[in-house]
């Protein structure tokens, strides 16, 4: 029919043309182009332990956007002033492969942004406590590089890595390790393997604030780049915020912000149950 | 310092004078801010809290480089230089948050094809140290002229184990605090521009925080608008 033909025409271009405009035709009308709700996320799925080679792993994929978190354990000497203490280390890394926008060579700004998220939500919400990582005080103790890749950038790359590194350390199995007496060497037992003690469980949820008024949940690429502002909440299961992320961009009253605590704890409980049933189907190994 | 030659007048900054330090009704610190101290630059800043002490330089608008250029706004550059060290990725995520705050105050359609960079160096750290990078920035780009639909400010707040309130807390506080929350604010409404947060809090602690750091930021802007006035009244 040449007149849906036309329209269809008429859209694409409009939305080349004209993208905000284009996003405001929807927003009023309360949903997004791709058919999703402002309050909705989107399709979650996570994939745990695909890297054989790693000792913890997870792919999670939000929509489009792809990341992939890959946990090694090493051994270090723990740091002078904290000996009883381990390291988690984590490295964000968005390379050329995930969006036209990034060159190769040293990391951009938005990869150090988001590492430094990464390890400030492990800092602030304790999800290990670096004491269990120490094998003996002031000799020995493990150090995780937890290194976060992204495939695929579609938007909302936060919640991506947070979901990732969580879903990667609780599949982290580390093998029992003793210290020889007599040669003072470390003894690594293979075949004893234990998981993680991983204490709280912080999940992020991102908004995107349109027009100053607006706030959109879970942005895509697109909406990112045209919104005037991001927000990002990372909660824990007790409703305590490890991080309230938000970098700059429009002004938000206390009443919105209390609207995204409450959106912030229903995605907590959606990602806890999403990840407890994929761990559930993996159990016997 | 050197001999300043210039002939017209180098506003050599009143200090302005905050409220009484840990006074009842106020318990942000002493503060003084010096305004056009630099000759380089086409603002400058010197801001102090108790003692925090951070400068920045403001250029623009000038000439950006064509890959940076925006076609319809003026491109903000931030940059933050520790007191010891290179800057590292600590310093890139705090010259992120510092530059969106910008972004979202300055008027940057008045200059587009331009460049406008913020340089912040920090020459004492005692605390609350980002919410005085925010007011040195603001302070530099006063000074610099550059178009602004609202001033903005930095307000920390610091909760302890016990759940009491700090504002403006020291080195000290920050360390043995379970959180640590810095707020940018701005003048016209007293929106949330930018949070930053260490360490686990409930939700109803935030509000009680945000609360406090807006009511703290009357006394910043306050402060600001005095130690203005008190600047060009003189000349």
């Amino acid at each position: 029919d040449s007149s849906v033909y036309l329209r269809y025409i008429f859209n694409t271009c409009f939305r080349t043309v004209e993208p905000l405009e284009y996003y405001r035709r929807f927003l009023k009308e309360n949903c997004r182009p791709d058919g999703r709700e402002l309050g909705e996320f989107r399709t979650t799925t996570v994939n745990i332990g695909s890297i054989s080679t790693a000792d913890g792993s997870a792919l999670v994929k939000l929509g489009n956007t792809t990341v992939i978190c890959g946990v090694k354990a090493e051994f270090a000497a723990p740091p002078t002033d904290a000996p009883d203490k381990g390291y988690v280390v984590p490295n964000v890394d968005l390379p050329p492969l995930c969006s036209s926008r990034f060159r190769s060579g040293p990391p951009g700004e938005e990869a150090q942004v988001a590492s430094q998220f990464i390890a400030d939500v492990i800092e602030n919400s304790q999800i290990i406590q670096k004491e269990d990582l120490c094998i003996s005080p002031g000799k020995l103790a493990w150090v995780l590089y937890c290194d976060l890749i992204c495939l695929d950038y579609d938007g909302n790359i936060l919640d991506a890595c947070t979901f990732a590194l969580l879903a990667a350390l609780k599949n982290v199995q580390l093998p029992e390790v003793t210290i020889n007496e007599e040669t003072a060497l470390a003894e690594v037992n293979l075949k004893k393997k234990s998981y993680l003690n991983i204490r709280t469980h912080p999940v992020a949820t991102s908004f995107a604030v349109f027009d100053d008024t607006l706030l959109i949940v879970d942005p895509t690429g697109e909406e990112e780049h045209l919104a005037t502002g991001t927000l990002t909440i990372v909660m824990d299961e007790e409703g305590k915020l490890c991080c309230l992320h938000k970098p700059g961009g429009s002004g938000l009253t206390g009443a919105k912000l209390q609207d995204c605590m409450s959106r912030a704890v229903t995605r907590h409980k959606e990602v806890k149950k999403l990840m407890d049933e994929v761990i559930k189907s993996m159990k016997p190994k | 310092m050197e001999e300043e030659m210039h002939t017209d007048a180098k506003i050599r900054a009143e200090i302005g004078t905050g409220c009484s330090p840990r006074g009842p009704g106020c318990s942000l610190r002493h503060f003084a801010c010096e305004q056009n101290l630099l000759s380089r630059p086409d603002g400058s800043a010197s801001f102090l809290q108790g003692d925090t002490s951070v400068l920045a330089g403001v250029y623009g608008p000038a000439e950006v480089k064509v890959s940076k250029e925006i076609f319809n706004k003026a491109t903000l550059e931030v940059i933050l230089r520790p007191k010891i060290g290179l800057p590292g990725v600590a310093e890139k995520s705090r010259e992120r948050l510092i530059r969106n705050t910008c972004e979202a105050v300055v008027l940057g359609t008045l200059h587009p094809r331009t460049s406008i960079t913020v340089v912040l160096q920090v020459v004492s750290d005692a605390g609350s140290l980002l919410a005085c990078c925010l007011n040195a920035a603001c302070m530099a780009l006063v000074d610099a002229g550059v178009p602004m639909r609202a001033l903005f400010c930095g307000v920390t707040c610091a909760l302890d184990s016990d759940g009491t309130l700090v504002l403006d807390p020291t080195s000290k506080q920050e360390k043995e605090a379970r959180a640590v929350l810095t707020f940018a604010l701005d003048s016209v409404e007293r929106k949330l521009l930018m949070s930053s947060t260490k360490g686990l809090y409930s939700d109803s602690e935030l509000q009680q925080c945000l609360a406090a750091a807006q009511a703290a930021s009357q006394h910043v802007f306050r402060f600001y608008r005095e130690s203005l006035q008190r600047r060009y009244s003189k000349s």
